[in-house]
């Protein structure tokens, strides 16, 4: 009898460690984006949005530059990155027995896993010692592989989810196979494949270490993309680790508007799929 | 709604096998994709010979040997990566220490105990963290964990556990502890999702027959749901090693960047990463920047080996599923 009670009272007093582990999880997410807040929010101005930052020392000074940066950059890495994922997903699942496929996949995982500061050597050997300059294409390059493994995987599982019936009935109408595949299957898994693509670019848009020896950052207004260009999180990154106070206010404040769009950009991802599919949970 | 004139009316009396190759259109999409997929290949092939041809030099002067070097002096142009390579290790091992307990106790909760409208947002929730950029926690780090832990943890830690070498001597701020406790929080989600995909694999019928022979609810996750969904949490730990040896940002801003290894955990050290990130752009000399590229290839290597088994493992229970792209 004695012995049963004990047993009740361990599984209750589990659940009771395992509730302290939720809380303990869910902490650090509430405390990062309270701080963000508390401290990010009072230097938000228009003048940050528009302004270039000041010299060392003087308050003020935005960073326009380093969003400007980081549109540029991850707008040209999705167009490499995007197509190519999305190519390679819809071969893997419309091919799925080919060899090619399976050792793609294979690919796509380890590359999955490889660190992104690896990626950043490798296209600071592809392409900034070749031409010899640090340039905000070759930090697009390196950001463009990092999205190419993840959207792979989701436009791959997606179209492999579209039912067969309806590959067949358009195939049966007469319909030629690409045709069938883009005008059928593809629109049919576009929703997720949509999801997938924009938590690709807000993954990558918060990366910060494909891009120190590749765009390098820079405090200037820059269009060029064969020059260094600034971007948000080397912008953190370099406020950041400076010595001075109001360098310290910008990181928060920096942080602040990157989290935003990165948070803003996967919540609305995981929400249009969940609406649409009800498969992402 | 497309009205494009589709140019198949003279396909129907031939044979299957030339329907499908004879049509343009039909040559040209399968062209593009087999060079979509064809790409992904040959960048990684690309990746390795590039990292090898950068690290070459290196590589002929130290060979293995380099593992074992534990001088790194750009200076006098010496370069061994022991202590990187303990420091990457060590730092991911105690991140994994802290995040895997919590991370399994929150995957188990959610999968077994928790109400059904708690569940959803929870795991939502938890999965956000994994959206916040490293560089976001390095920030945070640095201005709000590092005060938090040199003046209330490191402390209480010292005089505690004080008789351990691992909490002797002076507390900085920068440290092994400090980097290791942000990156527990930084992979605590990855390991959680995988490893609830994992538990939601397993058979309701499992736990049925252990709730039937009078098990209590912690009892029926013992003994039938977890030893069911071992390899496949495994496998969960593993990726979220993965992720943790190739951190860069975050640990850079709060490991304190000391080329040694100590006993204590409040001093502070080094990662592969984080040398690459700091001295990449500043190294001058050939050797030097050999050196760090040869360090980049053997953090490939290691995450390629680490995140190889855990595949293997995932894949061996929960199926494809689970080990799709969902970490991201």
């Amino acid at each position: 009898m004695n012995r049963r009670v004990l047993r009740r009272w361990v599984s209750n007093a589990m659940v009771g460690l395992m509730i302290a582990a939720v809380v303990t999880a869910v902490l650090p997410l509430l405390f990062i984006l309270l701080d963000l807040l508390l401290k990010g929010a009072g230097s938000l101005s228009f003048d940050f949005f528009t302004r270039m930052p000041v010299p060392a020392g003087e308050t003020g000074g935005g960073v326009a530059h380093a969003i400007v940066g980081t549109l540029i950059i991850v707008g040209i890495a999705s167009l490499i990155g995007l197509p190519l994922g999305i190519g390679a997903g819809i071969f893997c699942a419309e091919y799925p027995g080919n060899r090619l496929a399976t050792t793609t996949r294979f690919v796509a995982d380890v590359m999955n896993g490889t660190p992104s500061i690896v990626v950043g050597v490798f296209a600071w050997a592809l392409i900034v010692t070749r031409t010899k300059q640090f340039s905000a294409l070759a930090g697009s390059c390196a950001l463009a592989m990092l999205m190419v493994p993840m959207v792979m995987r989701t436009t791959e599982e997606l179209v492999k989810l579209v039912p067969h019936s309806l590959r067949e009935a358009a195939l049966a109408l007469g319909y030629s196979r690409w045709r069938t595949s883009l005008a059928i299957v593809l629109r049919t898994a576009l929703p997720g494949i949509v999801t997938g693509s924009l938590l690709a670019v807000a993954r990558v848009a918060g990366e910060t270490a494909p891009l120190l020896f590749t765009a390098l950052g820079s405090q200037f207004m820059n269009f060029n993309v064969t020059e260094p260009m600034a971007a948000l999180p080397l912008t953190v990154f370099n406020y950041a680790i400076g010595p001075y106070e109001e360098w310290h206010q910008l990181a928060w404040a920096t942080a602040l508007v990157l989290i935003l769009v990165v948070l803003v950009l996967s919540i609305a991802a995981r929400l249009a799929t969940r609406r649409r599919f009800g498969i992402n949970g | 709604m497309t009205t494009v004139a589709a140019p198949e009316t003279a396909a129907p009396e031939r044979e299957p096998a030339s329907l499908e190759g004879s049509r343009v259109g039909d040559r040209l999409f399968k062209g593009l994709l087999t060079a979509a997929a064809l790409a992904v290949p040959v960048l990684m092939g690309f990746l390795v010979y590039e990292l090898y041809t950068g690290a070459k030099i290196a590589m002929v002067r130290y060979g293995l040997g380099f593992i074992w070097g534990s001088t790194w002096d750009p200076v006098a142009e010496q370069f061994g990566a022991l202590p990187l390579i303990v420091g990457t290790l060590l730092s991911s091992f105690l991140a994994l220490c802290i995040a895997v307990p919590l991370s399994l106790g929150v995957a188990i909760y959610l999968t077994e105990f928790a109400p059904r409208a708690v569940r959803q947002p929870v795991a939502f929730v938890i999965e956000l963290l994994a959206a916040i950029p490293s560089v976001v926690y390095g920030l945070w780090g640095i201005f709000v964990l590092i005060p938090v832990l040199k003046k209330f943890v490191f402390p209480f830690l010292r005089d505690t556990l004080g008789f351990l070498p691992f909490f002797q001597g002076p507390i900085y701020g920068p440290s092994m502890l400090a980097a290791s406790i942000i990156l527990a929080i930084m992979i605590m989600p990855f390991i959680m999702s995988v490893s609830r995909e994992v538990l939601l694999a397993v058979p309701g019928s499992q736990r049925e027959a252990a709730l039937a022979l009078g098990a209590t609810r912690w009892e029926a996750v013992t003994s039938a749901i977890l030893p069911y969904a071992r390899s496949g949490i495994i496998g969960a730990v593993i990726l979220g090693l993965g992720r943790a040896l190739g951190e860069t940002m975050a640990v850079t801003m709060l490991i304190g960047n000391r080329n040694e290894i100590s006993a204590s955990l409040f001093a502070p050290g080094y990662t592969m990463a984080a040398v690459i990130a700091n001295e990449f752009t500043e190294a001058v000399g050939d050797l030097h920047l050999a050196s760090l590229a040869y360090v980049a290839f053997l953090l490939f290597a290691v995450t390629v080996i680490v995140n190889g088994g855990a595949r293997l493992l995932i894949w061996r229970v929960g199926g494809q599923r689970a080990a799709g792209g969902r970490g991201a």
